[in-house]
């Protein structure tokens, strides 16, 4: 079935799959900005970590994926979400706990799940679901398939050894994973180089015998190619790649954390700003002149007016039956 | 001022006290001396006295129910006063404990004094100890219309368990064992016949004066270092003495051999004071006084009214006040200073047939004597055997008070007077 | 029907279900090439092959996740733990990721993998190689926990486990592995969920399960001689539990005593004795009393590990009080 995720078809063109990109990077801007707000408001409980600033690595890493594929991330992935095609619209009632959320109420935001699009989470545990990715990649290979499996997750899950114990069997069994690292420098408020003995990551592949790729997280076209290639390796030898993409969050870890301050500059964060993701994609458009301001303001437009009918559709939507407390705890 | 009602000490030995019968109900006005209940000591039914005047209220004991000494069972508040304003306790006086006498007073003293509280208790409505059992078995009790109260468990710490409830038939529509109705007389439980029931036994629990009586004499026996010296009295010349003493007395009343063994004994017990005595812990009490306790049985247990200076009473005088005492014994009507104070006491089981017994010492008595009973038996005498009437007489005492020669000597000159009662009057 | 051993019960189980769904296979430290650390999967690789009978590397949490990962892919992985010991390591993956994903997911991701290996004590293995898990697994909603006690239990409860589509943990025992049985031959599948009364009785009801039915039966037995008729009820399914058969004992026989392997805090006697009080009352005659391990680390010492182990004698000791007899 068609979906916003279709992946770049040989005929579409690469100014077609930027502008792609852009606007679902404008999308997920939109509307973690709108979370943000509905968080503030108390629409939204509990933890939520934004992906603002981050937006190109899901962007150009989705791009390079088919329908079939598994996706797999962390508690900060609402950004792939959307980008995998979840509707913003189950997305937005998920943050709320509403009964039409993807997953009916009962994960909220750290636990999105989306069987049909293989978005398969949605998981709180710092590198917890690093291993289920390799069982996935274990299911693809056990069936014959050439499908792979994104997996996501934060440099500091680098360290936990769940990390080590799914690449070294992701590289022994020759399983199909691309394990993306988003790097954006700092755990909760820890600077990475404060508790990594190696600060490259890339640098651990080689413990592994792993293929590795240190990418520009702040450039959607890099992380595009850069998954590609990955995404290559794996159909055709069945391979795993680790990839490093460098990227920046503006905001705190999470809606309880600060921006800056304890662990960052202001200065540091309004000098990454600068490095916009979303602003470098639309400037690089404007100067090939395939974009300008008044096309850009209709996107914006437009995103908006999803975003804002997510809202609406959050808010008029009923909590989840009582009985849903006891229901989906075991297979009936 | 509101004035508390305890659960007072009607008799030196009484711990907790059941209350028969309330003769107030809450919101009667009350009288200082006015009877405000019935309560069973562990002797006798004793009046319970207002103090104050007022109106009761805050009954919070109900007919029926054992509560401990010197708990809080109403309050008496004084006219205009509202109920709740805080209870005065009266000055209380240490409370005596168990096995011990009150020292010398016992003759002389009024209705003894209010007993110590260390905390006045909140009143509850139920203070009764709640009773255990299983769940099972309460469920029995239930179905079978049992009253728990009755039974005594057989499981730890008294626990009513269900073979205690054998014989019960569950589900059958039973007509509930009856609790005894706090009449005015004596509410003793009594031993049921097997045809009442139909079970093949039934459990009563202990009353007030069964306790004490278990109390008591396994203090006595447990502790006490009993031994028992024995001696065939020959009646015959107290037994003709007898005859024509109630021949002389008519319908006057009769005099009985107990009556001249008790004489007997009060006077040689005047000539041996060492039998005459209390153990008391670091010393031994040797009573100039005699007074005999005289063994009645009533009717499920034993008690012993007290014939004071019984040395210096007459035949006729011991034999109406036992039988008095005796009487009012049976209907729990005794005072307390009628069963306490002996130095001595008798305990006579002839009318049963009984040859001779031993029997257990009531401390802190230093002796009993048993009496068995009178009999013709064949007695060799000069050369000859006669047909005498015979009596034997056993003496437990206290080894710790009176040494094997010195209570020979004491029945020696008991069976020398029995023998010939005229020298009783010398 | 045939006798068969624990352990061949157990490997007739896996071969069964391998070669009635292709989706299933087995995963775990030494159960290919080695034949099995405890000659569980002997045979298995030869007749399956490398991509359904998976030596692992020593990453329980590891290979745990991958199993889980797998059956959220479809697949039905048997996740063999060498030990339960080992299996703290895996426990997130255990509890963070089999027991929830189907829930936190709204119902969307179901995971069909069973986790099993040796459970409890075996001989002087010493503390950290002789714990009972039981608990702790029980005490987690998404998971079923099931300790059969027979060869015949052994098998059925294994098919069951991996036709079953939720996680479902089987704790096996050394000690049971060579133990002899009635195994009836094909589709032979215990529900999970049931208990068993391994032997039937009117005074006191004996609740056991795992290594502890052998002693419960004995002391049956013993009880038997001195004039009590014990019931013996063989738990199987730890979660969830047979309240109703539970029940239906201890209303006959009016007294129970619960034995089990594990440390008496918290263990799973507390929850037998929470429904025994709860449901049974009013049929109580006795307080429920429990037989457990003593709640000390497994000591080395042959003399030792015995004092800390239940057995017959303290469950017949346990059965005369709540009779009543001592």
């Amino acid at each position: 079935m068609a979906t916003a995720t279709a992946q770049p078809a040989k005929d579409e063109t690469l100014l077609e799959l930027q502008r792609r990109m852009l606007r679902q990077m404008l999308l997920v801007r939109r509307f973690e900005e709108k979370a943000a707000e509905a968080y503030a408001l108390g629409k939204i409980g509990g933890f939520c970590h934004l992906y603002i600033g981050q937006e190109a690595v899901a962007a150009g890493s989705l791009a390079a994926l088919r329908d079939d594929d598994y996706v797999i991330g962390s508690y900060r992935e609402h950004g792939q979400a959307l980008v995998r095609g979840v509707p913003a619209n189950a997305v937005m009632a998920e943050l709320f706990g509403k009964a039409t959320g993807c997953s009916r109420g009962k994960g909220g935001s750290m636990h999105l799940f989306d069987a049909g699009r293989r978005f398969m989470g949605g998981h709180g545990i710092v590198g917890g679901h690093i291993p289920l990715a390799a069982g996935l990649g274990f299911a693809i290979k056990y069936r014959g398939g050439d499908q792979v499996c994104l997996c996501y997750f934060g440099e500091a899950a680098v360290n936990i050894g769940a990390f080590h114990e799914a690449l070294n069997m992701a590289s022994v069994w020759k399983l199909p994973i691309i394990f993306c690292c988003e790097n954006n420098r700092y755990g909760m408020g820890t600077a990475f180089e404060r508790v990594a003995a190696v600060t490259d990551v890339v640098e651990h592949a080689c413990s592994y015998d792993m293929a590795a790729e240190l990418v520009n997280g702040m450039d959607a076209l890099a992380v595009y190619g850069a998954t590609e290639r990955a995404a290559e390796r794996a159909r055709k030898t069945g391979h795993p790649t680790l990839l490093e993409v460098r990227t920046y969050r503006f905001m705190g870890h999470s809606m309880s954390d600060p921006l800056h301050g304890v662990y960052r500059t202001k200065e540091e964060v309004e000098e990454q700003k600068k490095r916009d993701p979303i602003s470098q994609l639309a400037l690089k458009l404007k100067e090939e002149g395939a974009l300008d301001d008044a096309a850009l303001d209709a996107l914006d437009a437009e995103v908006r007016a999803v975003v804002e009918a997510a809202v609406q559709f959050a808010d008029q939507s009923p909590d989840p039956d009582l009985a849903e407390l006891t229901s989906h705890v075991l297979v009936e | 001022m509101a004035t508390t009602v305890f659960m007072e000490a009607l008799s030196p030995t009484m711990e907790e006290g059941r209350l028969v019968k309330w003769h107030k109900r809450e919101g009667d006005a009350v009288k200082v001396g006015d009877t405000l209940a019935e309560v069973e000591t562990d002797k006798a039914i004793m009046d319970l006295q207002a103090r104050a005047d007022g109106m009761l209220r805050q009954v919070s004991v109900a007919e029926g129910q054992t509560v401990p000494v010197g708990k809080e069972i109403a309050v008496i508040v004084a006219p205009g006063e509202t109920v709740g304003a805080a209870p005065v306790a009266p000055a209380p006086a240490a409370t005596t404990g168990s096995g011990k006498r009150e020292a010398g007073n016992v003759a002389t003293a009024p209705a003894p004094p209010p007993v110590a509280v260390a905390a006045i208790p909140a009143p509850t409505t139920a203070d009764a100890a709640p009773i255990k059992a299983s769940p099972l078995a309460r469920r029995i009790a239930k179905e079978a219309g049992v009253d728990l109260k009755r039974l005594t468990g057989s499981g730890p710490g008294g626990r009513v368990i269900r073979r205690d409830l054998e014989g019960v038939a569950v589900g059958r529509e039973a007509a509930p064992v009856a609790v005894p109705a706090p009449a005015a007389t004596f509410p003793v439980s009594r031993v049921p016949s097997p045809e009442r029931t139909g079970a093949p036994y039934e459990d009563v629990p202990l009353t007030q004066i069964r306790k004490t009586i278990a109390k008591r004499l396994a203090a006595s026996l447990g502790p006490v270092p009993h031994y028992f010296l024995t001696t065939e009295v020959d009646m015959e010349r107290a037994a003709e003495a007898r005859e024509a003493l109630n021949r002389e007395l008519g319908d006057e009343g009769r005099i009985s051999f107990n009556d001249i063994v008790v004489k007997a004994a009060a006077l040689a017990l005047t000539r041996h004071r060492a039998c005459n005595a209390w153990f008391q812990d670091d010393h031994i009490r040797y009573w100039n006084e005699v007074h005999v306790g005289v063994a009645v049985a009533v009717e499920d247990g034993l008690i012993t009214p007290v014939i004071r200076h019984a040395d210096r009473k007459s035949l006729r005088e011991i034999g109406l006040e036992t039988h008095d005492l005796a009487q009012r014994a049976r209907n729990r009507r005794l005072r307390p200073e009628e069963y306490t104070g002996s130095t001595f006491s008798v305990s006579n089981l002839g009318m049963f047939d009984i040859d001779q017994f031993t029997a257990v010492i009531n401390p802190p008595e230093a002796a009993i004597l048993a009496v068995g009973s009178v009999a013709q038996k064949p007695v060799v005498a000069d050369g000859a055997i006669l047909a005498r009437r015979r009596m034997r007489l056993t003496l437990s005492c206290d080894h710790r008070v009176i040494d094997g020669a010195t209570g020979a000597v004491f029945l020696k000159t008991l069976k020398q007077m029995l023998e010939n009662p005229l020298a009783m009057l010398l | 029907m045939p006798t068969l051993t624990y352990r061949d019960a157990l490997n007739q189980a896996l071969r069964e279900e391998m070669q009635r769904d292709p989706g299933v296979f087995l995963m775990g430290e030494e159960v290919g090439v080695y034949q099995g650390a405890y000659k569980v999967s002997r045979g298995l690789l030869e007749e399956f092959g490398p991509m359904r009978v998976v030596d692992t590397p020593i990453a329980e949490l590891g290979f745990a996740g991958v199993g889980v990962g797998a059956a959220m892919a479809g697949l039905r992985p048997v996740v063999e733990f060498m030990t339960w010991n080992f299996a703290v390591l895996a426990l997130d993956q255990i509890v963070n990721s089999a027991a929830k994903i189907l829930y936190e997911s709204g119902g969307q991701v179901p995971i069909p993998i069973v986790f099993r290996g040796p459970n409890g004590a075996a001989l002087q293995l010493a503390a950290q190689h002789s714990q009972a898990w039981e608990s702790w697994l029980a005490h987690i909603p998404g998971l079923k926990v099931v300790a059969p006690a027979t060869p015949a239990d052994a098998k059925g409860l294994l098919k069951a486990a991996i036709r079953d589509d939720n996680p479902v943990i089987v704790l096996e025992g050394e000690m049971l592995y060579n133990t002899k049985g009635d195994v009836p031959e094909g589709e032979h599948v215990v529900p999970i969920g049931k208990a068993d009364v391994k032997r039937a009785g009117t005074d006191v009801t004996l609740i056991c399960h795992s290594k502890t039915v052998v002693p419960a039966l004995k002391a049956a037995e013993q009880l038997q001689e001195q004039g009590v008729s014990a019931e013996v009820v063989d738990l199987r399914s730890l979660r969830p539990m047979d309240e109703e058969s539970l029940v239906a004992s201890v209303v006959k026989t009016n007294r129970c005593v619960v034995a089990e392997e594990g440390w008496p805090h918290c263990g799973i006697g507390a929850q037998v004795v929470d429904i025994i009080q709860r449901e049974a009352f009013d049929s109580l005659d006795a307080p429920v009393l429990r037989v457990t391990q003593a709640d000390v680390p497994m000591p080395y010492n042959k003399q030792l590990e015995r004092a800390a182990k239940p057995s017959a004698e303290k469950i017949v000791a346990a059965a005369r009080r709540v009779c009543y007899l001592d």
